[in-house]
């Protein structure tokens, strides 16, 4: 619908002017214009410019409205602060009435978006590198074993000369190791402070949109009768790769709407095989289903048959690196033997010992160029977190062997990059 | 006779710290550092409680509790976990596996000794438990209360 009219009426009260001065003074009457501000009659040529030279604006401004880009960050900025109440419906408005609040609006949007990305990368390095997290361990452990020494060397009873000398040493050893530690964390929180968020993969793209939903897609539920989707500004290859997810989605959704999977989903404590089994659905699907259900917590990770990740939802705690992940975790299993089901618990390398347990398929899809062609394969891994100890040992596995501190791995293809483990050695 | 506490934790100088004070309180204690090895030592051992750390070299604390209460000989044995993670998670997980205690590092001596106590004393019939306790919270005189170096503590060869 052209907003033309609308827009003329915005500038026209935020001026002040009386609709009947501004029709005389454009040489129309009054109920005309009333009709034109109501976008009841189309306008343009010389009467919307004498219009937009009594407004002070250009012409071309009236007709056309804000930037789209302008209006989609300004949406997209309301979407994402709903307690608000912006309306993002009233950002084509608000644009053209004020577009210096508009920039505003759009600029700090911007910026926000940078800071959390930023902090995204700081909170991911605090929670993903196990080199941190013994570190965090190691302090923990020497604060302790100093408070319990000192609490004896300080407390009512008497401590013999012998015992005083060893706890004396202890507190000694102990507080050294909490300076070399701090020394080491210094320089480590010192080094990327300064860095430059770095520039985003189109597939970075797209899962930092569909992750400001948890990957869920509210507008696709329901065979896609809802509002459309307001995704903030992405480069065109994005876009494409959105576009396909989005396909996926749909397509999922309709094979298992929310009111048919979401019960079985809670009934089976997420456990894909037991959802696929009682809902008859692909593996593959339910996994990709499970994924994406309002507020889940569970990880997702696609790839080819390259081994290449096309998709990954992490969870709390997890980190896959893009490029050259541990070749450990089990979605790599499934893709050796397309259509057969792995299901296995990891092990997470650190001193939390963080366990997962994770089901994992690949299909083989039919090249579209006929049989001649190799199948299009690929595999699917559903994480779920929180898992008690199993009935095997757990698979250690890692997020990639740069960052990995698993000395004696068999699959390890490279040396571990410098880590806060190195630096306590120097 | 003295109460044996095997501690299996890997931090030689936490190690150091909660041996004394619980020899000090008329425990014996025997120590094991390796995660792999620990239900072995146990059952070599077979103490009246466990401190067990979680996060162990080899094994963590977590399996050695599933295989503790797994084996019939060591299902009812008392045990009191360490960790240095305290969320409510690692809590409830600890309780789900059959935990009797659970305590956060950095602790309090006076926390862990009244643990110990109280545990053994549940586990125990009154008189054993009662001396135990007298021998914890007493005046110093009456309490064997400046143990020699190494004096009621073993450890791992």
């Amino acid at each position: 619908m052209d907003r033309t009219g609308s827009r003329i009426r915005a500038r026209r009260m935020d001026a002040g002017i009386a609709q009947r001065d501004l029709a005389q003074a454009a040489g129309i009457s009054a109920s005309y214009l009333n009709l034109i501000e109501h976008d009841r009659r189309r306008i343009g040529g010389k009467l919307l410019g004498r219009l937009a030279a009594e407004l002070g604006l250009e012409a071309a401004t009236l007709a056309a409205g804000a930037d789209a880009a302008l209006i989609a960050q300004m949406q997209t900025a309301a979407v994402g602060q709903p307690d608000t109440g912006a309306d993002p419906g009233q950002a084509a408005d608000l644009a053209a009435r004020h577009p210096g609040w508009a920039r505003l609006i759009a600029a700090q949007a911007r910026q926000t978006a940078a800071l959390e990305a930023r902090t995204r990368l700081m909170a991911d390095r605090l929670t993903h590198d196990p080199a941190l997290s013994e570190a965090l361990h190691g302090i923990i452990a020497a604060v302790t074993a100093i408070q319990s020494t000192a609490a004896i060397l300080t407390g009512d009873r008497p401590v013999d000369a012998d015992w005083q000398a060893r706890f004396h040493r202890n507190i000694h050893d102990e507080a050294q190791r909490l300076a070399q530690t701090s020394a080491a964390l210094t320089a480590y929180f010192d080094t990327p402070a300064e860095g430059p968020v770095p520039a985003l993969s189109p597939t970075d793209e797209m899962e930092q949109v569909l992750s400001l939903t948890g990957f869920h897609r509210p507008a696709l539920e329901g065979g896609f009768v809802g509002t459309p989707l307001l995704d903030p500004p992405v480069s065109p290859a994005a876009r494409d790769l959105l576009a396909a997810f989005d396909a996926t989605y749909l397509a999922d959704a309709l094979a298992l709407p929310l009111d048919v999977i979401g019960p079985v989903a809670r009934a089976e404590g997420c456990d894909p095989l037991r959802v696929a089994t009682r809902l008859g659905r692909p593996l593959s699907q339910v996994m990709r289903r499970l994924a994406v259900l309002p507020d889940s917590d569970l990880g997702l990770l696609i790839c080819d048959a390259a081994g290449a990740i096309r998709l990954k939802k992490p969870l709390p705690g997890v980190a896959w690196v893009r490029g050259g992940l541990c070749p450990l975790w089990p979605v790599f299993t499934a893709l050796g033997q397309p259509g057969r089901p792995v299901t296995a618990q990891v092990q997470l390398p650190g001193a939390a010992g963080t366990r997962l347990w994770c089901d994992a398929v690949a299909d083989s899809i039919p090249h579209p160029a006929g049989p001649h062609m190799p199948p299009l394969i690929a595999a699917v891994m559903l994480v779920r977190p929180d898992a008690a100890p199993g009935p095997v040992p757990p698979v250690p596995v890692g997020a990639g062997c740069r960052v990995c501190p698993r000395g004696d791995c068999p699959a390890r293809r490279e040396p571990a990059g410098v880590t806060l483990s190195k630096a306590f050695d120097s | 006779m003295a109460r044996r506490v095997l501690l299996i934790e890997d931090e030689p100088n936490i190690i150091e710290a909660i041996s004394f004070i619980l020899s000090r309180d008329g425990f014996t204690v025997h120590t094991h550092q390796d995660g792999a090895t620990a239900m072995a030592k146990v059952r070599a051992q077979r103490p009246d409680m466990i401190v067990l750390d979680v996060m162990l070299p080899g094994r963590s604390g977590y399996d050695i509790l599933r295989d503790l209460r797994a084996d019939a000989a060591t299902a009812d044995l008392p045990v009191l976990m360490l960790t240095a993670r305290g969320q409510a998670k690692d809590r409830a997980l600890a309780a789900d596996l059959g935990a009797d205690a659970f305590m956060t590092k950095p602790f309090s001596n006076a926390a862990i000794c009244a643990e110990v106590r109280r545990l053994l004393a549940v586990r125990h019939d009154g008189a054993a438990a009662t001396a135990t306790v007298a021998s914890g919270t007493g005046a110093v005189a009456a309490a064997p209360a400046i143990p020699p170096c190494n004096a009621g503590v073993v450890r791992d060869a």
